[in-house]
């Protein structure tokens, strides 16, 4: 009887709760630490408005988006990877909203704050860098790292975590920024022998800094952020960005075909606000700012990306990115995530020969590592129309699809010879 | 009546089973014109790397079964078969490792044994080495194991009460003792049970897409298929075809432990009274099986120990033992989550009360009538097992879009009664199993009996089936609820307010951030104790049944 009791007072909130015509919804993949600090200050200053957060990963975030009918979908969609709004822009799924943007520039470096058609709009920004455990270096006699670089370094063999660009688009963006700041070919090699060093490649960008904050890993490529909020929380972690690195918004954007776009465009407007702005800045927040003038009231020592704090010396070349997007993807995968265990034997292979050897030079061993450290697509390969438009296509047509996973297939098979010679090589080295 | 029953489940099915996934998977099979094709399928088998996935996943799933199998057949067979204090406690605690999200175990698991884990510092410390407990294959194997294994110990628990106590006896009367006794008596009597939980136990490893996830496993069908379905921007038809092979493959599988078990007679005719023998122990032997059940227990809650640990404590980062005891982070829960306890306790319930329902008629209409076509019931049934959550989501709110619940305006998927039909339709196959494995034990001739003794049909279900089977259907509600209760990736997809979220997505959302870890840890404790204290209950309850029975038996 308590039960059934129950059951109607709970459908009775469900139901008046839906009759309630000045809910937000916002969809997001941000913590509960963000969302909860905007939704009580927000609540605050419009006391008429309730605001619903729906916490979901960024692929279901959009799934469930697209599959809501038009008129009932949620209001807004604030996330990290720009392309989760590009693909809802290419779906009709975003509104252009009309806010004024006083004070906040058009650009940060080269990259551009603002989606330039308008559809959204860049709500703070994010820089990529090193995060490590104090602990865990200390206990194997580690030197922090400074740059990407140093994570090539034979030392660090075992103790690198990092995410894939297919699971995290602030991973991409990183190797993105490799890829631009060393060229194609010697990026890649570069990114194979942080890989090589890796202990894990984690399916989420949250595994990387979550696993150095309890000590599986000792290094990790993290979003500012995860580290500043970890040493915020006292963990025993340090985090620097290297002389080379990403600067880019997180986004923002009112969904087409909500209940309520007025209350969509008052809340897009609060996050914008200085008011908004400086909710940021709170220590288990930790996130940077669009609005330079948000930074007035930063503790000392606050990461500024405006006066020069945070350097990004790569000029970042968006529409390059955008060109290769699912080709990196596909090739970090194929060669590094679901080859990491044969990628690791050869480096670690290398590794020893270089040490036997003590600096002699080995033609045998420069063979191994070419094999191991270059990518199975050369730069001039990367710029080939037809390679490009195979991965691009979103449509599933058989013959392009065909096309891909034999590529695709082409890449894994060729990757895994190389490593297996590779460490013969290595190994016949004296 | 029959009919009717068994149409109306398989309507059911087809509603919110079947068409759902359809309506997803189809991509499998369609060609970028719209048209029909098979051409994906072939692509996938021309693919290296699937072709190892699929083998991965084979011989963890199998390698899970055995390793499982050698934790729960002794603690079944000790727990069942001796007088033994603590049994129940036993039995509930055995439960426990279900009650825990994997995604949450694994947290406590890698802190415990992972690369920096409490157990490889102290080898470390002491004897300069370590052990990859956590890592690759075997790692996944390990906590597959130790997470699945309450199947197997479930069903062969009802399995083993069940046996007629008389069957025993002959054969001691001819001789037999020790080991034989077990080997050629007890356990082939038992074998609908544990066929039941170890084909349980294949198919949820073989299909589990968490731990390998969370342990970077990426090298199996279920991560292949799901990083292939939720990259970003591209609708990979790759994917669905994965899917679709898990599908049919689960269900093969459950096929084939059908087979094994048919052609046999499993039932017995006594009931309650005269189960087998409790024999007592001596002191040595005593000793010998506390020692033993406690390390396997010791080993089989260290998440549950890892959990609590954090969930009392600041900091806990490369060390044997976390720092800082605190009780802010329950404060944080009850003050933010409360809600999310009372949705979780009503969703799981109202789900595995339906379950037990239809997993009831279903057994009886497989295994009483001769309804042609019946088998179709238990197939559609069980191929839930296999179907990814994330698929299953989007299933319902493609299908379901824009119908509105009746005299509302309130959308079915924005309510929480497509929480409640999603998790029936998922944790279905596991009440399925138990029911089945009961009635299998069951003799037909006592249903005979009554009906000579003039009772209707209707009437002998419910005064003579449904009793005799109660063991079975208590224990499928428990697997079904406390499933259901930590189901994560539908929940995600059809959770459309923070406010009528369940349990599992509050743990899933704190341990987004970094200090969230423990109020998370702090979330994840009140389930486990909620429902580790519903088991514990219902086995009162079957043991006060019992005993009842032979009260009974002993007064006529």
């Amino acid at each position: 009887m308590k039960a059934y009791r129950q059951v109607v007072v709970l459908a009775a909130a469900v139901f008046a709760g839906a009759a309630l015509a000045d809910t937000i919804t916002v969809v997001t993949s941000f913590p509960k630490e963000l969302t909860s600090a905007y939704k009580a200050a927000y609540e605050k200053k419009y006391p008429n408005d309730k605001l619903e957060i729906l916490n979901k990963g960024t692929s279901s975030g959009i799934a469930f988006v697209r599959e809501q009918p038009a008129g009932a979908r949620a209001e807004v969609f604030w996330a990290s990877a720009p392309d989760a709004f590009e693909v809802l822009a290419a779906g009709n799924l975003l509104e252009k909203v009309d806010i004024p943007s006083s004070g906040i520039p058009d650009k940060i470096g080269s990259y551009p704050i603002n989606d330039p058609e308008g559809y959204y709009r860049g709500q703070a920004l994010a820089g990529y860098g090193l995060m490590w455990n104090t602990r865990y270096l200390q206990a194997h006699k580690l030197p922090p790292p400074k740059e990407w670089a140093d994570l090539t370094k034979p030392v660090y063999f075992g103790h690198v975590a990092t995410s894939a660009p297919s699971r995290s688009g602030t991973t991409q963006l990183t190797y993105e920024t490799i890829l631009q700041g060393e060229g194609w070919d010697a990026g890649w090699t570069q990114i194979l022998q942080i890989g090589g060093n890796s202990a894990a490649v984690t399916e989420r960008s949250f595994g990387v800094p979550d696993g150095v904050q309890n000590g599986q890993f000792g290094i990790g490529l993290v979003v500012d952020f995860f580290g500043l909020a970890a040493m915020a929380s006292g963990f025993p972690v340090e985090f620097v960005y290297p002389s080379v690195t990403a600067i880019v918004p997180a986004n923002i954007g009112a969904i087409a075909g909500s209940k309520n776009p007025e209350g969509a465009k008052r809340f897009i407007a609060f996050t914008l606000s200085e008011e908004g702005q400086q909710l940021l800045l709170s220590p288990k927040i930790s996130r940077l700012p669009v609005l330079p003038a948000a930074y007035a009231k930063a503790p000392a020592g606050y990461p500024n990306p405006f006066d020069g704090t945070i350097k990004a010396k790569v000029n970042f070349d968006s529409a390059l990115s955008e060109s290769h997007y699912y080709v990196v993807s596909s090739l970090f995968d194929q060669i590094i995530t679901f080859r990491l265990k044969e990628l690791q034997a050869a480096t670690k292979a290398i590794q020893d020969a270089d040490k036997r050897l003590g600096g002699r030079q080995s033609k045998e061993l420069d063979e191994a590592k070419r094999l191991a450290w270059t990518a199975p697509v050369s730069a001039a390969q990367s710029k080939d129309k037809e390679l490009l438009a195979t991965f691009k296509s979103k449509k599933g047509d058989d013959a392009t699809i065909r096309r891909r996973t034999q590529i695709e297939e082409e890449w894994s098979s060729k990757a895994k010879a190389n490593y297996a010679r590779a460490v013969e090589l290595a190994n016949a080295v004296k | 009546m029959i009919v009717a029953v068994a149409l109306a489940i398989g309507a059911f099915l087809v509603v919110f089973l079947v068409v759902p996934i359809a309506s997803v998977v189809y991509t499998a099979f369609t060609s970028g014109d719209g048209g029909f094709t098979l051409s994906h399928v072939v692509t996938f088998f021309q693919i290296s790397l699937m072709r190892e996935s699929f083998w991965n996943s084979l011989y963890v799933a199998g390698m899970s079964v055995l390793i499982a199998s050698a934790i729960a057949v002794p603690l079944a067979y000790f727990t069942v078969r001796y007088r033994f204090r603590g049994a129940l406690l036993v039995q509930t605690l055995g439960v426990l490792p279900l009650i825990m999200p994997p995604f949450v175990g694994a947290v406590a698991m890698q802190l415990l044994f992972g690369r920096s884990g409490s157990v490889n510092l102290l080898l470390n410390d002491a004897f300069g080495f370590s052990i990859p407990f956590m890592a690759g294959l075997n790692g996944v194997i390990f906590v597959e194991s130790l997470h699945y294994f309450p199947f197997i110990l479930l069903n062969l628990a009802v399995s083993l009460r069940n046996i007629d106590g008389a069957m025993e006896e002959s054969a001691q009367n001819l001789g037999t003792s020790g080991f034989r006794l077990f080997r050629r008596i007890v356990f082939p009597l038992a074998l609908p049970g544990y066929v039941a939980g170890a084909s349980l136990v294949f198919v949820k490893v073989f299909d589990d897409l968490g731990t390998p996830l969370v342990l970077g496993v990426s090298n199996m069908l279920a991560p292949q298929a799901f990083l292939r379905i939720t990259s970003v921007g591209l609708e990979d038809p790759i994917g669905y075809v994965i899917s679709v092979l898990m599908i049919v493959f689960s269900v093969a599988a459950l096929g084939l432990a059908a087979r094994i078990l048919k052609g046999r007679d499993y039932a017995t005719l006594q009931r309650g009274g005269t189960s087998l023998q409790k024999r007592s122990l001596s002191p040595m032997q005593t000793v010998a099986a506390y020692a033993w059940i406690g390390l396997v227990l010791l080993l089989v809650l260290s998440p549950h120990i890892g959990i609590l640990l954090i969930s009392f404590t600041k900091v806990w980062s490369y060390s044997v033992l976390p720092e800082g005891i605190t009780l802010a982070h329950y404060a944080t829960v009850f003050e933010q989550s409360s809600h999310m306890i009372t949705n979780t306790l009503l969703y799981c319930g109202l789900a595995a009360l339906f379950n037990v329902i239809l997993g009831t008629a279903i057994a009886y209409i497989i295994l009483r009538t001769k309804l042609p076509g019946r088998q179709m019931l238990d197939w559609t049934a069980s191929a839930a097992l296999a179907v990814p959550g994330v698929v299953l989501g989007i299933g319902y709110l493609r299908t379901f879009r824009g119908l509105e619940l009746p005299f509302t305006d309130t959308a079915l998927t924005a309510s929480w009664i497509a929480l409640v039909l999603a998790y029936t339709v998922r944790r279905l196959p596991y009440a399925l199993r138990s029911c089945m494995a009961a009635l299998q034990q069951m003799h037909v001739s006592l249903e005979e009996a009554a009906e000579n003794l003039g009772a209707a049909k209707l009437r002998t279900i419910r005064r003579i089936v449904v009793p005799l089977m109660a063991g079975g259907i208590l224990a499928g509600f428990v697997t079904s609820f406390i499933t259901a209760a930590v189901e994560l990736s539908a929940t995600i997809m059809l959770s459309a307010s923070a406010s009528q979220a369940p349990m599992s997505y509050g743990i899933y959302l704190y341990l987004q951030s970094i200090a969230g870890r423990g109020p998370g840890a702090a979330l994840g404790v009140i389930a486990v104790v909620i429902v580790g204290l519903g088991t514990y209950a219902s086995h009162r309850l079957l043991q006060a049944q019992s005993t009842a029975g032979e009260q009974r038996l002993v007064n006529t």
